[in-house]
């Protein structure tokens, strides 16, 4: 699309806009409502994208993307007339008698970018927030998954109000244009690189932005005492490598702590779980593109990490294909231990004790999401309140995702910005003070000139000190 | 206390190397967790309340020096609202501080889950000239209260504050902590080079730009306070005399209109137009006298370069033929009084820039829809005003109008409330602060999700057979029947 077309877009959308339409309950409804049948009727065209962009078997595509989505929509839907509705706020100033409300209101023409492991997910959730908060959007979804690409445009074009609700599609050129334009908030989920370019185009018009990056998401893995709690924290593990995408998920494990000792015992279970899961490999989606294969290849051609592999480890560049791979130990200044993994890579690294994990994890940047299996409490409340990442999840993974009542978003380097739930419609909305006056109860002390009386008048409002007040009104106190 | 590094980052030659001994100075700090205990955040809290009484007097002898603000004034809006954060900080941190819980669904069962509050780190805050004292020390309480680690650098255009606070506040607070740095563009471009975990600013549009940009480079989230035209809608149903005594308390009565939320313009009908210009001239020679630039009760322009602005904007003379009241000037001692101008071209410089001081425009329309209108073409205020009677007019406008925040029937009061969000949207800004919303901004809100190792769900792994396709779908949509087949455990491996 050349430049024209883009800020002929633009320009459609804000028009659009500022034709108040986005405004009514009722046309929000109606999209989030158009959102559902879209969900509901065009399942199988979902699950085809995806299994064609990155090989996503369609039990994948429902549990990670269709379904999250839903129940999304369900949420906004139930929720909306609660969010919308201004709060009263409590205004003590008794001298200046005052009714105060907070009124969300839309900020306008939002851009959403969206990245291409969840394609389908990361592109329409936050439409969900915007819709609800009364934005009018564009969307561009990720180019490397044309398919899903090509699929929402499809749809949103079908379901929804082709005025207000519009997809872009291209590449980084696109992009770039896009970003020349003026918008009320930008929402990006992706990579730190391309982050740092969307944020510094946002500079030039002071547009609000929110970024949903990554990082190396550790899983600290404890001693459990049994067995039984063992395997099930391994499967919820394997549940954040291997299960959604390969690996290639931001809230993904990126690796593994674990205690020197206890380290035969999780390997063990691992490659036992990976041969449950997989009897064959036809449930695993594929790695994205050349690029990234040949990025994750390169992670383990060091021989010094290579060495380290103690499971998998076998590529195959026609199909993109990469085996489930363990390493156990890899050298930490190797890449694989300083850039964010994103795929079917596991390295365990071992520690004296599990209390070292705490440091290791504080000594690098803080993650999107830090896992936790344990039952020692005490290790619990250090971990929470000596650490910080975007989330934090005790004895499971991934899980946090689907909870609507939980903020989703980073912190330093993992981004900034959260959404789901009613974070999304405030993070798409301006919320507006509103304070409302009468005409009576005037208090001349106010205004000038500011004789030196006037000064004790106000110390004693400002101080709530009505009784001082009450004897300065009636004149019975002086300075 | 670490006064060799502090005496260091203070002063000239603060360049990018000092900037970065600074921050890593503070990043170990933080990393000490030093700053977290509600101990520590209190005691600097207390620290800050003891400064700002015990140091009234230089306070206000300093923004005297600024700006010859009027010493009411200085308590207003300066001295009374910056104990006021830190009084009501005190009482609430507690609160804040603790985590809130929050439900969980069907979808996550069995689970606990809360909402921790966690200090960003180590934030910048700069600050503006216009309410230096104020507009300094607020921020800074929202970021001690919040647990961070905080570098100051006050506005170098209010050097008697600004150096107050490089002399009082680290006396009065932990200075490992709480910097000071002073300067100007150098020192604030050798600051912004630097990786803060967030920048706190306050001033104009085109400073908010820069920052911005700088703050992209390490991906750093920031807070802009900037500012706008404050349009203020005069209806022709109010009790005229109040309303303009309560549009020029907040327009000349704030710092001779020198504030982000000063009426910058007043709409209304050409019809009531001579009423309300009479009303105001009424109003500004009873606050002012007759010879305004002789009044103890305005403050000064705050220097040259800005007396220089705003005299411009009456060089066109379609601009300065319209002055129905005031437009006195005193050069020397940087003197204009409040002047009044009916009627101003829609295309005029003082009709595009913010004005920020002590002249007013009355634009008029035929109806009050139109002046609806006007508001709308330009960009979003700070703030917008409403003096009216009617419901209906009222409603609208809140409708209609985006501004970052508005009040019926007065001016400027909002800043006051500890309870609103106070923050601009659009050109007037991004984030709000005051009471809980400064410690919010300053804050990590995180997600902790508990679990145990019951009710495990084998429908979520593959290999994916129908009937676990079946139950994940329940599962999602909050189906208790699937929850409780997946709770026993079903289908079986």
């Amino acid at each position: 699309m050349e430049s024209v077309g883009v800020e002929g877009v633009a320009n459609e959308v804000r028009t659009a806009f500022e034709s108040g339409k986005t405004r009514s309950l009722a046309w929000r409804r109606s999209q989030l409502k158009a959102l559902q049948r879209l969900l509901y009727e065009e399942e199988e065209g979902m699950f085809r994208a995806l299994k064609e962009d990155l090989g996503k078997h369609q039990a994948e595509a429902y549990r990670d993307e269709v379904g999250i989505l839903i129940k999304s929509v369900n949420y906004a839907l139930e929720n909306l007339k609660k969010w919308t509705t201004p709060r009263r706020v409590h205004i003590p100033l008794l001298a200046f008698p005052t009714r105060g409300e907070l009124v969300p209101e839309p900020l306008g023409v939002v851009l959403v970018f969206a990245s291409w492991n969840f394609p389908i997910g990361l592109s329409l959730e936050p439409l969900i927030g915007a819709i609800a908060a009364g934005n009018a959007i564009v969307l561009k979804p990720s180019e490397l998954a044309p398919a899903s690409c090509n699929f929402i445009a499809k749809s949103v074009s079908k379901y929804l109000d082709n005025m207000l609700v519009k997809v872009v599609r291209g590449g980084p050129d696109v992009g770039q244009k896009l970003l020349e334009q003026k918008w009320d908030k930008i929402f990006f989920t992706g990579s730190s690189r391309v982050a740092r370019i969307v944020m510094a185009a946002a500079a030039k018009h002071l547009t609000p932005v929110a970024v949903e990056l990554g990082g190396k998401s550790p899983a600290i893995f404890d001693s459990l005492g049994s067995a039984r709690d063992r395997k099930v924290a391994v499967e919820r593990i394997a549940g954040a490598k291997w299960v959604p995408c390969s690996g290639q998920v931001c809230i993904g494990v990126d690796y593994v702590l674990v205690e020197e000792q206890y380290a035969p015992v999780l390997i063990d279970q691992l490659k036992a779980t990976l041969e449950k899961f997989y009897p064959r490999f036809d449930c695993l989606s594929r790695i994205i593109n050349e690029q990234h294969f040949q990025r994750l290849s390169n992670l383990i051609k060091d021989p010094s990490v290579a060495a380290t592999i103690i499971h998998g480890g076998s590529l195959d560049s026609e199909t993109l294909f990469i085996e489930p791979t363990i390493l156990l130990d890899p050298p930490l200044d190797a890449e694989i231990m300083n850039e964010e993994i994103f795929g079917p890579l596991l390295p365990i690294i071992t520690l004296k004790k599990i209390e070292d994990s705490i440091e290791f994890i504080r000594a690098r940047p803080k993650p999107l999401v830090i896992y936790a299996f344990t039952k020692d409490e005490k290790l619990k409340s250090r971990i929470t309140a000596e650490t910080s990442s975007g989330s934090l999840t005790f004895n499971d993974t991934m899980i946090q995702f689907a909870c609507d009542e939980l903020p989703f978003g980073g912190v330093g380097g993992s981004g900034f910005g959260q959404y789901h739930g009613k974070f999304s419609f405030d993070l798409f909305s301006h919320t507006k003070a509103v304070l409302r006056r009468s005409f009576l109860l005037e208090f001349t002390f106010r205004y000038p000139p500011w004789d030196a009386w006037k000064l004790p008048f106000m110390r004693s409002i400002y101080h709530f000190d009505y009784v001082s007040l009450l004897l300065r009104v009636l004149g019975l106190k002086r300075s | 206390m670490e006064n060799g590094a502090e005496k260091e980052a203070v002063g000239e030659g603060f360049d990018g190397a000092r900037a970065a001994v600074l921050v890593a100075g503070l990043r170990r700090g933080f990393a000490s967790g030093r700053t977290r205990s509600y101990e520590w955040r209190a005691a600097q809290l207390k620290g800050i309340a003891r400064m700002i009484d015990d140091k009234e007097a230089e306070i206000m002898a300093a923004l005297h020096d600024d700006l010859a603000k009027p010493h009411m004034e200085s308590y207003l809006h300066e001295i009374s609202l910056a104990k006021a954060a830190c009084t009501f900080a005190l009482k609430e941190m507690k609160r804040w501080m603790k985590p809130e819980k929050v439900p969980t669904s069907i979808t996550t069962f069995p689970s606990s889950a809360e909402i921790v509050s966690e200090p960003l780190g180590v934030v910048l805050v700069i600050s503006a000239w216009n309410y230096p004292f104020l507009l300094s020390i607020d921020p800074v309480i929202g970021a001690i209260a919040a647990g961070n680690a905080v570098a100051l650098k006050p506005s170098e255009v209010a050097p008697a504050t600004s150096s107050l606070f490089a002399t009082i506040l680290p006396k009065y607070t932990d200075n490992s902590f709480v910097k000071v740095v002073e300067g100007s563009i150098p020192e604030t471009t050798a600051l912004l080079e630097q990786k803060w975990d967030k920048i706190f600013y306050t001033g104009n549009g085109k400073v908010g730009r820069i920052v911005m940009t700088a703050a992209a480079k390490h991906l750093t989230p920031v807070a802009l306070e900037l500012g706008g035209k404050c349009p203020v809608l005069v209806d022709s149903n109010v009790n005229v005399k109040v309303a303009t005594k309560r549009i020029a308390v907040g327009k000349w009565g704030c710092n001779n209109g020198q504030a982000c939320v000063s009426p910058d313009y007043i709409l209304t009908t050409k019809s009531f137009a001579p009423t309300l210009v009479d009303a105001m001239k009424k109003t500004l020679e009873k606050f002012y006298g007759k010879d305004p630039l002789e009044s103890p009760d305005l403050s000064r322009i705050v220097n040259a370069n800005h007396f220089r602005r705003l005299t411009s904007l009456l060089d066109d003379e379609k601009v300065s033929g319209t002055i129905v009241y005031g437009g006195q000037q005193d050069e020397k001692r940087l003197k204009i009084a409040p002047t009044l101008l009916l009627d101003v071209p829609h295309d005029s410089l003082i009709m595009k820039e913010e004005i920020f001081g002590p002249l007013l425009p009355i634009i008029t329309f035929n109806e009050v829809e139109d002046c609806l209108d006007f508001i709308n073409l330009k960009a979003k205020p700070l703030a917008a005003y409403l003096f009216t009677k009617d419901k209906r007019l009222e409603e609208r406008f809140v409708k209609t109008v985006s501004a970052g925040g508005m009040l019926i029937n007065d001016t400027a009061l909002h800043l006051a409330n500890p309870h609103l969000p106070f923050g601009g949207v659009g050109e007037s800004g991004i984030g709000a602060y005051h009471g809980k919303f400064s410690f919010d901004s300053f804050s990590h809100k995180k997600a902790v999700l508990s679990r145990g190792f019951g009710g495990e769900a084998p429908a979520r792994y593959p290999p994916y057979t129908p009937q676990k396709q079946k139950i994940l779908r329940g599962l999602i949509n909050g189906s208790i029947v699937a929850l409780l087949v997946a709770i026993l455990g079903w289908p079986r491996d």
